[in-house]
Protein backbone atom coordinates (compact mmCIF):
# COMPACT_ATOMS: atom_id res chain seq x y z
CA UNK A 1 0.00 0.00 0.00
CA UNK A 2 1.26 3.49 -0.78
CA UNK A 3 2.53 5.61 2.08
CA UNK A 4 0.21 8.47 1.17
CA UNK A 5 -2.93 6.35 1.56
CA UNK A 6 -1.68 5.01 4.88
CA UNK A 7 -0.96 8.51 6.17
CA UNK A 8 -4.41 9.74 5.17
CA UNK A 9 -6.06 6.73 6.80
CA UNK A 10 -4.10 7.21 10.01
CA UNK A 11 -4.93 10.91 10.00
CA UNK A 12 -8.62 10.14 9.65
CA UNK A 13 -8.30 7.55 12.42
CA UNK A 14 -6.75 10.10 14.80
CA UNK A 15 -9.41 12.63 13.88
CA UNK A 16 -12.12 10.05 14.63
CA UNK A 17 -10.57 9.55 18.06
CA UNK A 18 -10.56 13.28 18.79
CA UNK A 19 -14.14 13.69 17.56
CA UNK A 20 -15.21 10.76 19.74
CA UNK A 21 -13.62 12.39 22.78
CA UNK A 22 -15.33 15.69 22.00
CA UNK A 23 -18.69 13.94 21.60
CA UNK A 24 -18.26 12.10 24.90
CA UNK A 25 -17.19 15.29 26.64
CA UNK A 26 -19.98 17.58 25.50
CA UNK A 27 -22.88 15.35 24.58
CA UNK A 28 -22.55 12.60 27.17
CA UNK A 29 -20.86 14.19 30.16
CA UNK A 30 -22.09 17.78 29.83
CA UNK A 31 -18.54 19.08 30.18
CA UNK A 32 -18.48 22.87 29.80
CA UNK A 33 -15.73 25.46 29.86
CA UNK A 34 -15.61 28.35 32.38
CA UNK A 35 -18.81 27.26 34.03
CA UNK A 36 -17.76 29.26 37.10
CA UNK A 37 -18.22 32.59 35.35
CA UNK A 38 -21.93 32.13 34.84
CA UNK A 39 -22.94 30.93 38.29
CA UNK A 40 -23.11 32.25 41.83
CA UNK A 41 -22.86 30.20 44.99
CA UNK A 42 -25.31 29.99 47.85
CA UNK A 43 -25.46 27.68 50.84
CA UNK A 44 -28.26 26.18 52.87
CA UNK A 45 -28.36 24.23 56.13
CA UNK A 46 -30.52 21.13 56.31
CA UNK A 47 -31.35 18.84 59.18
CA UNK A 48 -30.95 15.79 56.97
CA UNK A 49 -30.02 15.59 53.30
CA UNK A 50 -30.94 11.92 52.82
CA UNK A 51 -29.38 10.62 49.64
CA UNK A 52 -28.54 13.94 47.99
CA UNK A 53 -25.59 13.58 45.63
CA UNK A 54 -23.00 15.92 44.10
CA UNK A 55 -24.22 17.58 40.91
CA UNK A 56 -27.83 16.88 41.87
CA UNK A 57 -30.04 19.50 40.27
CA UNK A 58 -31.42 22.58 42.00
CA UNK A 59 -34.74 23.49 40.50
CA UNK A 60 -37.54 25.99 40.85
CA UNK A 61 -41.03 25.03 39.69
CA UNK A 62 -39.49 22.03 37.96
CA UNK A 63 -36.96 23.99 35.89
CA UNK A 64 -33.29 23.32 36.62
CA UNK A 65 -31.54 26.53 37.72
CA UNK A 66 -28.37 25.13 39.28
CA UNK A 67 -26.37 22.25 40.72
CA UNK A 68 -25.25 21.00 44.10
CA UNK A 69 -21.51 21.60 44.28
CA UNK A 70 -20.61 20.45 47.77
CA UNK A 71 -21.88 18.89 50.98
CA UNK A 72 -20.37 19.23 54.45
CA UNK A 73 -21.55 18.53 57.95
CA UNK A 74 -21.52 20.90 60.90
CA UNK A 75 -20.88 18.40 63.66
CA UNK A 76 -21.62 20.80 66.53
CA UNK A 77 -25.03 21.82 65.21
CA UNK A 78 -25.73 18.42 63.69
CA UNK A 79 -26.67 19.97 60.39
CA UNK A 80 -25.66 19.38 56.81
CA UNK A 81 -24.39 22.36 54.82
CA UNK A 82 -25.08 22.17 51.11
CA UNK A 83 -23.28 24.39 48.58
CA UNK A 84 -25.15 25.18 45.40
CA UNK A 85 -24.16 26.95 42.21
CA UNK A 86 -27.09 28.80 40.62
CA UNK A 87 -27.11 30.04 37.03
CA UNK A 88 -27.16 33.77 36.46
CA UNK A 89 -29.13 33.13 33.28
CA UNK A 90 -32.04 31.71 35.25
CA UNK A 91 -32.82 35.15 36.68
CA UNK A 92 -32.99 36.48 40.24
CA UNK A 93 -34.18 34.51 43.23
CA UNK A 94 -35.71 36.33 46.20
CA UNK A 95 -33.54 36.40 49.29
CA UNK A 96 -36.29 34.84 51.41
CA UNK A 97 -36.68 31.86 49.08
CA UNK A 98 -36.82 28.47 50.76
CA UNK A 99 -35.11 25.23 49.85
CA UNK A 100 -36.37 21.72 50.33
CA UNK A 101 -35.00 18.32 49.39
CA UNK A 102 -37.44 16.30 47.35
CA UNK A 103 -37.38 13.00 45.52
CA UNK A 104 -37.83 12.63 41.81
CA UNK A 105 -40.62 10.09 41.35
CA UNK A 106 -41.00 7.25 43.82
CA UNK A 107 -37.53 5.79 43.52
CA UNK A 108 -35.65 8.57 41.73
CA UNK A 109 -32.72 10.61 42.93
CA UNK A 110 -32.95 13.48 45.42
CA UNK A 111 -32.79 17.08 44.29
CA UNK A 112 -33.28 20.53 45.80
CA UNK A 113 -36.41 22.44 45.04
CA UNK A 114 -36.31 26.22 45.58
CA UNK A 115 -39.56 27.69 46.87
CA UNK A 116 -39.98 31.28 45.62
CA UNK A 117 -40.02 34.08 48.17
CA UNK A 118 -41.60 37.54 48.20
CA UNK A 119 -38.72 39.87 49.12
CA UNK A 120 -37.48 42.49 46.68
CA UNK A 121 -33.83 41.75 47.46
CA UNK A 122 -32.17 38.82 45.73
CA UNK A 123 -29.85 35.96 46.59
CA UNK A 124 -26.27 36.72 45.61
CA UNK A 125 -22.82 35.13 45.81
CA UNK A 126 -22.37 33.72 49.32
CA UNK A 127 -25.99 34.12 50.44
CA UNK A 128 -27.47 31.63 52.85
CA UNK A 129 -30.95 30.24 52.33
CA UNK A 130 -32.69 30.38 55.72
CA UNK A 131 -35.95 28.54 55.24
CA UNK A 132 -35.07 24.89 54.62
CA UNK A 133 -36.75 21.55 54.81
CA UNK A 134 -34.67 18.38 54.86
CA UNK A 135 -35.25 15.11 53.10
CA UNK A 136 -38.16 12.95 54.11
CA UNK A 137 -36.73 9.68 55.27
CA UNK A 138 -39.10 6.83 54.49
CA UNK A 139 -37.91 4.74 57.46
CA UNK A 140 -38.61 7.61 59.91
CA UNK A 141 -42.09 8.06 58.48
CA UNK A 142 -42.84 4.37 58.87
CA UNK A 143 -41.43 4.49 62.41
CA UNK A 144 -43.68 7.44 63.34
CA UNK A 145 -46.65 5.72 61.78
CA UNK A 146 -46.07 2.53 63.77
CA UNK A 147 -45.63 4.53 66.99
CA UNK A 148 -48.90 6.40 66.48
CA UNK A 149 -50.62 3.08 65.72
CA UNK A 150 -49.43 1.74 69.08
CA UNK A 151 -51.02 4.56 71.07
CA UNK B 1 10.97 -36.05 46.25
CA UNK B 2 14.21 -34.38 45.29
CA UNK B 3 13.35 -34.72 41.62
CA UNK B 4 10.05 -32.95 42.09
CA UNK B 5 11.77 -30.19 44.02
CA UNK B 6 14.26 -29.84 41.20
CA UNK B 7 11.44 -29.65 38.63
CA UNK B 8 9.76 -26.94 40.66
CA UNK B 9 13.03 -25.07 40.72
CA UNK B 10 13.43 -25.40 36.98
CA UNK B 11 9.89 -24.15 36.44
CA UNK B 12 10.53 -21.15 38.65
CA UNK B 13 13.76 -20.29 36.91
CA UNK B 14 12.15 -20.56 33.46
CA UNK B 15 9.27 -18.32 34.51
CA UNK B 16 11.61 -15.76 36.02
CA UNK B 17 13.76 -15.88 32.89
CA UNK B 18 10.73 -15.25 30.67
CA UNK B 19 9.56 -12.37 32.85
CA UNK B 20 13.05 -10.92 32.76
CA UNK B 21 13.26 -11.10 28.96
CA UNK B 22 9.78 -9.59 28.66
CA UNK B 23 10.82 -6.72 30.92
CA UNK B 24 14.00 -6.28 28.89
CA UNK B 25 12.07 -6.07 25.61
CA UNK B 26 9.69 -3.50 27.11
CA UNK B 27 12.40 -1.39 28.73
CA UNK B 28 14.64 -1.43 25.67
CA UNK B 29 11.79 -0.55 23.32
CA UNK B 30 10.74 2.37 25.49
CA UNK B 31 14.15 3.76 26.33
CA UNK B 32 16.03 3.12 23.08
CA UNK B 33 16.05 6.45 21.21
CA UNK B 34 13.88 6.09 18.10
CA UNK B 35 15.61 5.86 14.74
CA UNK B 36 15.24 8.30 11.85
CA UNK B 37 12.49 6.35 10.08
CA UNK B 38 10.50 5.84 13.31
CA UNK B 39 7.73 8.12 12.07
CA UNK B 40 6.94 6.17 8.92
CA UNK B 41 7.29 2.80 10.69
CA UNK B 42 4.91 3.98 13.41
CA UNK B 43 2.46 5.25 10.81
CA UNK B 44 2.39 1.86 9.09
CA UNK B 45 1.82 0.07 12.40
CA UNK B 46 -0.94 2.41 13.55
CA UNK B 47 -2.57 1.70 10.21
CA UNK B 48 -2.36 -2.07 10.62
CA UNK B 49 -3.32 -2.34 14.32
CA UNK B 50 -5.63 0.67 14.52
CA UNK B 51 -7.31 1.54 11.25
CA UNK B 52 -7.75 -2.08 10.21
CA UNK B 53 -9.33 -2.92 13.62
CA UNK B 54 -11.96 -0.22 13.21
CA UNK B 55 -14.50 -2.40 11.41
CA UNK B 56 -14.65 -5.11 14.07
CA UNK B 57 -14.72 -2.46 16.82
CA UNK B 58 -17.59 -0.53 15.24
CA UNK B 59 -19.66 -3.66 14.54
CA UNK B 60 -19.17 -5.04 18.05
CA UNK B 61 -19.79 -1.68 19.69
CA UNK B 62 -23.03 -1.15 17.86
CA UNK B 63 -24.36 -4.60 18.76
CA UNK B 64 -23.27 -4.34 22.39
CA UNK B 65 -24.76 -0.86 22.82
CA UNK B 66 -28.00 -1.94 21.18
CA UNK B 67 -28.36 -5.06 23.31
CA UNK B 68 -27.59 -3.22 26.56
CA UNK B 69 -30.13 -0.56 25.66
CA UNK B 70 -32.72 -3.22 24.89
CA UNK B 71 -32.14 -5.17 28.11
CA UNK B 72 -32.02 -2.08 30.32
CA UNK B 73 -35.14 -0.67 28.76
CA UNK B 74 -37.25 -3.83 28.99
CA UNK B 75 -36.32 -4.29 32.67
CA UNK B 76 -36.45 -0.66 33.80
CA UNK B 77 -39.76 0.03 32.07
CA UNK B 78 -41.42 -2.32 34.58
CA UNK B 79 -40.53 0.12 37.36
CA UNK B 80 -41.32 3.15 35.28
CA UNK B 81 -37.64 4.07 35.38
CA UNK B 82 -37.01 4.29 31.64
CA UNK B 83 -35.33 7.63 32.19
CA UNK B 84 -32.38 5.79 33.72
CA UNK B 85 -31.64 3.85 30.55
CA UNK B 86 -29.33 6.50 29.12
CA UNK B 87 -27.43 6.90 32.38
CA UNK B 88 -27.01 3.17 32.85
CA UNK B 89 -25.86 2.66 29.30
CA UNK B 90 -23.39 5.54 29.41
CA UNK B 91 -21.90 4.45 32.75
CA UNK B 92 -21.53 0.82 31.71
CA UNK B 93 -20.02 1.72 28.36
CA UNK B 94 -17.63 4.51 29.32
CA UNK B 95 -16.39 2.94 32.54
CA UNK B 96 -16.18 -0.74 31.74
CA UNK B 97 -17.30 -2.16 28.43
CA UNK B 98 -15.62 0.41 26.20
CA UNK B 99 -12.11 -0.14 27.52
CA UNK B 100 -12.45 -3.86 28.31
CA UNK B 101 -14.23 -5.13 25.20
CA UNK B 102 -12.00 -3.00 22.97
CA UNK B 103 -8.94 -4.47 24.66
CA UNK B 104 -10.24 -8.03 24.28
CA UNK B 105 -11.03 -7.49 20.61
CA UNK B 106 -7.69 -5.77 20.19
CA UNK B 107 -5.89 -8.76 21.69
CA UNK B 108 -7.70 -11.07 19.31
CA UNK B 109 -7.49 -8.95 16.18
CA UNK B 110 -4.24 -7.00 16.44
CA UNK B 111 -2.33 -8.84 19.18
CA UNK B 112 -2.45 -12.22 17.48
CA UNK B 113 -1.34 -10.78 14.16
CA UNK B 114 1.55 -8.91 15.83
CA UNK B 115 2.73 -12.07 17.55
CA UNK B 116 2.42 -14.17 14.37
CA UNK B 117 4.20 -11.55 12.28
CA UNK B 118 7.15 -11.16 14.61
CA UNK B 119 7.25 -14.91 15.24
CA UNK B 120 7.45 -15.59 11.52
CA UNK B 121 10.17 -12.96 11.12
CA UNK B 122 12.13 -14.83 13.74
CA UNK B 123 11.46 -18.25 12.19
CA UNK B 124 12.55 -17.09 8.74
CA UNK B 125 15.61 -15.53 10.36
CA UNK B 126 14.74 -12.02 9.30
CA UNK B 127 15.44 -10.79 12.80
CA UNK B 128 18.92 -12.29 12.89
CA UNK B 129 19.65 -11.00 9.38
CA UNK B 130 18.73 -7.51 10.59
CA UNK B 131 21.14 -7.92 13.47
CA UNK B 132 23.88 -8.97 11.06
CA UNK B 133 23.24 -5.91 8.92
CA UNK B 134 23.63 -3.81 12.02
CA UNK B 135 19.93 -2.97 12.35
CA UNK B 136 18.55 -3.36 15.84
CA UNK B 137 15.38 -5.49 15.49
CA UNK B 138 14.05 -4.06 18.76
CA UNK B 139 14.24 -0.58 17.32
CA UNK B 140 13.11 -1.53 13.83
CA UNK B 141 10.38 -4.10 14.59
CA UNK B 142 9.31 -4.06 18.23
CA UNK B 143 9.45 -0.38 19.17
CA UNK B 144 7.05 1.01 16.50
CA UNK B 145 4.57 -1.82 17.14
CA UNK B 146 4.56 -1.20 20.88
CA UNK B 147 3.95 2.51 20.46
CA UNK B 148 1.33 1.92 17.78
CA UNK B 149 -0.68 -0.30 20.14
CA UNK B 150 -0.34 2.24 22.93
CA UNK B 151 -1.63 5.04 20.67
CA UNK B 152 -4.32 3.13 18.76
CA UNK B 153 -5.99 1.49 21.76
CA UNK B 154 -7.48 4.65 23.40
CA UNK B 155 -8.73 5.90 20.03
CA UNK B 156 -10.42 2.57 19.31
CA UNK B 157 -11.99 2.60 22.76
CA UNK B 158 -13.33 6.16 22.34
CA UNK B 159 -14.83 5.19 19.00
CA UNK B 160 -16.30 2.11 20.67
CA UNK B 161 -17.98 4.22 23.38
CA UNK B 162 -19.53 6.62 20.89
CA UNK B 163 -20.80 3.88 18.59
CA UNK B 164 -22.18 1.86 21.52
CA UNK B 165 -24.05 4.87 22.89
CA UNK B 166 -25.32 5.55 19.38
CA UNK B 167 -26.51 1.93 19.07
CA UNK B 168 -28.23 2.11 22.45
CA UNK B 169 -29.91 5.39 21.54
CA UNK B 170 -31.13 3.97 18.27
CA UNK B 171 -32.79 1.02 20.02
CA UNK B 172 -34.24 2.75 23.08
CA UNK B 173 -35.11 6.22 21.80
CA UNK B 174 -35.83 5.70 18.12
CA UNK B 175 -37.23 2.19 18.20
CA UNK B 176 -38.71 1.52 21.65
CA UNK B 177 -39.75 5.12 22.12
CA UNK B 178 -37.95 6.20 25.30
CA UNK B 179 -38.11 9.97 25.83
CA UNK B 180 -35.10 11.49 24.14
CA UNK B 181 -35.04 14.53 26.45
CA UNK B 182 -34.70 12.62 29.72
CA UNK B 183 -32.38 10.15 28.00
CA UNK B 184 -29.73 12.75 27.12
CA UNK B 185 -30.33 15.00 30.11
CA UNK B 186 -30.02 12.08 32.51
CA UNK B 187 -26.76 11.13 30.87
CA UNK B 188 -25.37 14.66 31.06
CA UNK B 189 -26.43 15.07 34.69
CA UNK B 190 -24.76 11.90 35.89
CA UNK B 191 -21.71 11.32 33.73
CA UNK B 192 -18.68 13.35 34.74
CA UNK B 193 -15.94 13.98 32.21
CA UNK B 194 -13.10 13.42 34.64
CA UNK B 195 -14.62 10.60 36.68
CA UNK B 196 -16.13 8.49 33.92
CA UNK B 197 -14.60 9.30 30.56
CA UNK B 198 -11.01 10.20 31.43
CA UNK B 199 -10.70 7.23 33.78
CA UNK B 200 -11.86 5.01 30.93
CA UNK B 201 -9.08 6.49 28.81
CA UNK B 202 -6.47 5.80 31.54
CA UNK B 203 -7.64 2.20 31.56
CA UNK B 204 -7.23 1.88 27.81
CA UNK B 205 -3.69 3.26 27.98
CA UNK B 206 -2.78 0.53 30.46
CA UNK B 207 -4.55 -2.16 28.43
CA UNK B 208 -3.01 -0.97 25.17
CA UNK B 209 0.49 -1.13 26.60
CA UNK B 210 0.01 -4.51 28.29
CA UNK B 211 -1.72 -6.25 25.38
CA UNK B 212 0.81 -5.01 22.81
CA UNK B 213 3.67 -5.81 25.14
CA UNK B 214 2.44 -9.39 25.56
CA UNK B 215 1.93 -9.70 21.78
CA UNK B 216 5.33 -8.42 20.69
CA UNK B 217 7.13 -10.32 23.41
CA UNK B 218 5.39 -13.60 22.59
CA UNK B 219 6.35 -13.13 18.94
CA UNK B 220 9.90 -12.09 19.78
CA UNK B 221 10.36 -14.96 22.22
CA UNK B 222 8.57 -17.60 20.10
CA UNK B 223 10.21 -20.90 19.38
CA UNK B 224 11.29 -20.58 15.70
CA UNK B 225 9.05 -23.35 14.39
CA UNK B 226 5.53 -23.52 12.96
CA UNK B 227 4.27 -24.96 16.25
CA UNK B 228 6.14 -22.22 18.11
CA UNK B 229 4.33 -19.47 16.20
CA UNK B 230 0.98 -21.10 16.77
CA UNK B 231 1.73 -21.39 20.51
CA UNK B 232 2.84 -17.76 20.58
CA UNK B 233 -0.40 -16.45 19.00
CA UNK B 234 -2.49 -18.60 21.31
CA UNK B 235 -0.58 -17.39 24.36
CA UNK B 236 -0.92 -13.80 23.19
CA UNK B 237 -4.71 -14.00 23.08
CA UNK B 238 -5.05 -16.02 26.30
CA UNK B 239 -2.55 -14.04 28.40
CA UNK B 240 -3.70 -10.77 26.87
CA UNK B 241 -7.38 -11.37 27.64
CA UNK B 242 -6.75 -12.61 31.17
CA UNK B 243 -4.38 -9.73 31.86
CA UNK B 244 -7.00 -7.24 30.65
CA UNK B 245 -9.74 -8.68 32.85
CA UNK B 246 -7.57 -8.91 35.97
CA UNK B 247 -6.09 -5.44 35.43
CA UNK B 248 -9.58 -4.05 34.85
CA UNK B 249 -10.71 -5.35 38.21
CA UNK B 250 -7.66 -3.91 39.96
CA UNK B 251 -7.94 -0.55 38.19
CA UNK B 252 -11.66 -0.33 38.93
CA UNK B 253 -10.95 -1.11 42.56
CA UNK B 254 -8.41 1.70 42.74
CA UNK B 255 -10.45 4.19 40.70
CA UNK B 256 -13.98 3.58 41.95
CA UNK B 257 -13.42 1.61 45.15
CA UNK B 258 -14.10 4.59 47.41
CA UNK B 259 -17.06 6.18 45.62
CA UNK B 260 -20.51 4.86 44.94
Amino acid sequence: MRMRTIEIAVGAFMLAGILALVFLAFRVSGFAFNQQGKTYHVTARFKDIGGLTLRAKVSMSGVTIGRVTGMRVDTTAGQAIVDMALDYDAGHVSSDAGAKIVTEGLLGGKFISIVPGAEDSYLKEGSVIQDTQGALILEDLIGQFLKSMGK
Amino acid sequence: MLRQLRMLGQRGLTTLGTLGRAGQVLALSIFVPPGRDFGSLLMRQIYSVGVLSLVIIVLSAFSIGAVIGLQFYTQLVRFGAQSSVGVGLAIVVTRELGPVVTALLFAGRAGSSLAAEIGLMKTTEQLSSMEMMGVDPLRRVVQPRLWAGFIAMPILSLVFCVVAIFGGTLVTVDWLGADSGTYWAGMRDTILFERDILRGVWKTLVFGLVVTWIAVFQGYDAEPTAAGISAATTRTVVYGSVAVLVLDFLLTLVMYGDIG
